[in-house]
């Protein structure tokens, strides 16, 4: 231990070198663009150009953008309600369908897939490397009016012209689900193939039924894995403004990175766009820390 | 799974003690319902992308009915086709142009950042780890909004376009080489090198000669990964990108979906994404078999988890 530490203090200047550049890049291009975000929110307009004017000492910031966006949120003629009440609904429903399918899926593959381990983890892993813009085209060819989705629906006798890509909630969250469960397979497979199978046997050794072992070893034990997955999966759900602009493009499909967008790039606005981001961003901090700190435990452990 | 089979063929194994847990059957048959279940996620997954790329190949301009093959939309059409429209042709090469300088920038600094950090044990470095781990769960659109303030406002000798863009995919992808070399660091320990210095290496050569190629399978998963997702990259370069010659494919697919250039030249322009994609994929897959070839791992199973990040 001691010599490990003399090696790592001797080279001290050597280390501080090579973290340097990652280091400037993450402050300059991760910090400092989130302080600029809070002086823009705090900051005026130029009333003439409708420009933006950052104000950059903290004890100048005027609150005339906070309380802008709390009229839009709150007030008469409030519009960014709707966008965050639909952001948080759509979520929840589409995480909670995530976890639904990509649970057995991880749970198979790991557990049961043996000798075809390899082809089904190139099967699982190949979305993740289809583009996402790729993947919502797919689904924009099929659901589209005289579409394959609408052709086998009449073909069952059913009415085969719905206009799926119209504005149906049912469309985004298919297509939220579509677009993110890869990423929580891959979280929840990574997981579970490493639970010790020796505990699964001793567990079925003990007398447990199958499902008894399921339901008060595995599912426990992968705890860590679904809370860790379903962050990872909702968290980018929930900045998505793009899904529901490629699946329905209607206002009443719209969530709130439609409305911090829309802000963002109209004259005159762009400091209550900052502001929107800003709540959000408070919003999730608190998962986010808790991911944080989940896997700087998780990699303490580990070393 | 081959523990579970042996014990099973095991005759010494020893029954279940309790008498009331009669197993039916054989406990270890295959979950056929589990297994239906995934191959119908798998079909669910698959094959809308296959439609798709079949289409791209449509005779007719129909992006729902096949009217007969035709790579038209790739090289015939003189006014559409990927090869002869100017905004489609440069989509492709935007893509490929951020795709390279942005993995050639983010993984020499995220492997730096990733033995220096680990190294030099201080709260300065604990805190840049926990930065590096923000940039990654951070929701994209939000990083993409601060960036685009940070170059409207403050920082505006950069502009927007191909600078804002490749300065951004550095730091939205900087965490993937920074978490992946990390945790190859923390397995290989620090033995090899320390072994290396007190046989007279010197400090650069230790890390040169001794860490780097042992960190080699680990660096180059990252640049597969870096620069599969900056070639991906939608949210950040949308916000960052300028005039039409700085929209990269996936920004001019999202342009034009509604609209605008019509319909299979879109789907050949997302082919060829995907073919760049998968082409990365297949190259760091064999890259990697190859450069853990003396090691002892799980082979393919291990090098297709490790290109995708897990």
């Amino acid at each position: 231990m001691d010599q490990q530490n003399t090696y790592d203090k001797r080279n001290r200047r050597l280390w501080i070198g090579l973290a340097a550049p990652g280091a400037i890049w993450l402050l300059v291009l991760f910090v400092a663009p989130f302080y600029v975000m809070l002086s823009v929110a705090g900051g005026g307009i130029n009333e003439f150009f409708q420009t933006v004017v950052p104000v950059w000492n903290p004890l100048h910031w005027s609150s005339f953008n906070f309380s802008a966006v709390w009229h839009d949120i709150v007030g008469a003629g409030a519009y960014i309600g709707p966008p965050a009440l639909r952001t948080l609904l759509y979520t929840a429903i589409a995480t909670a369908i995530s976890l639904a399918v990509a649970y057995p899926v991880a749970y198979f593959v790991s557990r049961f897939a043996g000798g075809r381990k390899g082809l089904f983890l190139v099967l699982l892993i190949a979305p993740f490397w289809v583009s996402y813009m790729m993947r919502m085209l797919a689904w924009i060819d099929l659901l589209q009016q005289g579409g394959f989705f609408n052709s086998a629906l009449s073909f069952f006798g059913l009415p085969g012209n719905t206009d799926w890509l119209g504005g149906k909630s049912v469309t985004v969250i298919l297509g939220l689900v579509y677009g993110y469960i890869p990423y929580l397979i891959l979280v929840l497979y990574a997981f579970l193939d490493r639970i010790d199978q020796r505990l699964l046997e001793a567990a079925r050794d003990l007398g447990l039924s199958k499902w008894r072992t399921f339901w008060s070893v595995t599912i426990p034990l992968s705890k860590p894995a679904i809370v860790a997955g379903c962050f990872i999966t909702a968290l980018p759900m929930v900045g998505d403004y793009f899904t529901n602009q490629l699946l329905s493009a209607a206002p009443g499909t719209t969530m709130i990175g439609n409305a911090i967008e829309g802000q963002l790039d109209s004259p005159g606005q762009t400091g209550q766009g900052a502001v929107l981001a800003l709540m959000l961003l408070v919003i999730l901090l608190i998962p986010m820390v808790y991911y944080v700190m989940s896997t700087a435990r998780a990699s303490r452990e580990m070393a | 799974m081959a523990s579970t089979a042996e014990s099973v063929s095991d005759p010494a194994r020893p029954e279940p003690l309790h008498s009331g847990g009669r197993q039916r059957g054989n406990p270890w048959r295959r979950p056929w319902a589990l297994e239906g279940f995934t191959w119908l996620y798998i079909l669910w997954s698959i094959v809308p992308i296959g439609i798709a790329v079949l289409f791209s190949f449509n005779k007719g301009a129909s992006q729902a009915t096949w009217q007969g093959f035709s790579t038209k939309w790739y090289v015939g059409n003189q006014v559409t086709s990927v090869l002869h429209n100017p905004s489609l042709h440069h989509a492709v090469v935007q893509t490929l142009i951020l795709g390279v300088l942005t993995t050639l920038i983010c993984v020499p600094i995220g492997v730096g950042f990733a033995i220096g950090v680990d190294r030099w044990r201080t709260r300065t470095s604990q805190g840049l780890n926990l930065v590096m781990i923000f940039s990654f769960v951070i929701p994209e659109l939000l990083l993409a909004v601060a960036l685009f303030l940070l170059v409207t406002q403050a920082l505006t000798f950069i502009s927007l376009g191909t600078e804002a863009e490749v300065a951004g995919l550095v730091v939205w992808n900087l965490s993937w080489p920074a978490i992946i070399v990390r945790a190859r660091l923390v397995s290989i320990g620090r033995s090899y090198e320390e072994a290396a210095a007190d046989l007279g290496a010197s400090r650069m050569g230790a890390i040169r000669r001794v860490l780097i190629p042992m960190l080699m399978p680990a660096i180059f998963a990252s640049a597969v990964l870096v620069f599969a997702s900056t070639v991906d990259d939608f949210v950040i370069v949308e916000q960052l990108s300028s005039t039409g010659n700085t929209q990269p494919m996936s920004v001019l697919i999202y342009s034009n979906v509604h609209g605008g250039l019509s319909g299979p030249a879109l789907n050949a322009l997302a082919t060829i994404l995907l073919v760049i994609s998968l082409a990365a994929a297949l190259i760091g897959f064999i890259a990697y078999r190859w450069m853990t070839r003396g090691e002892r791992t799980q082979g393919s199973t291990e090098a297709l988890t490790s290109i995708a990040g897990i």
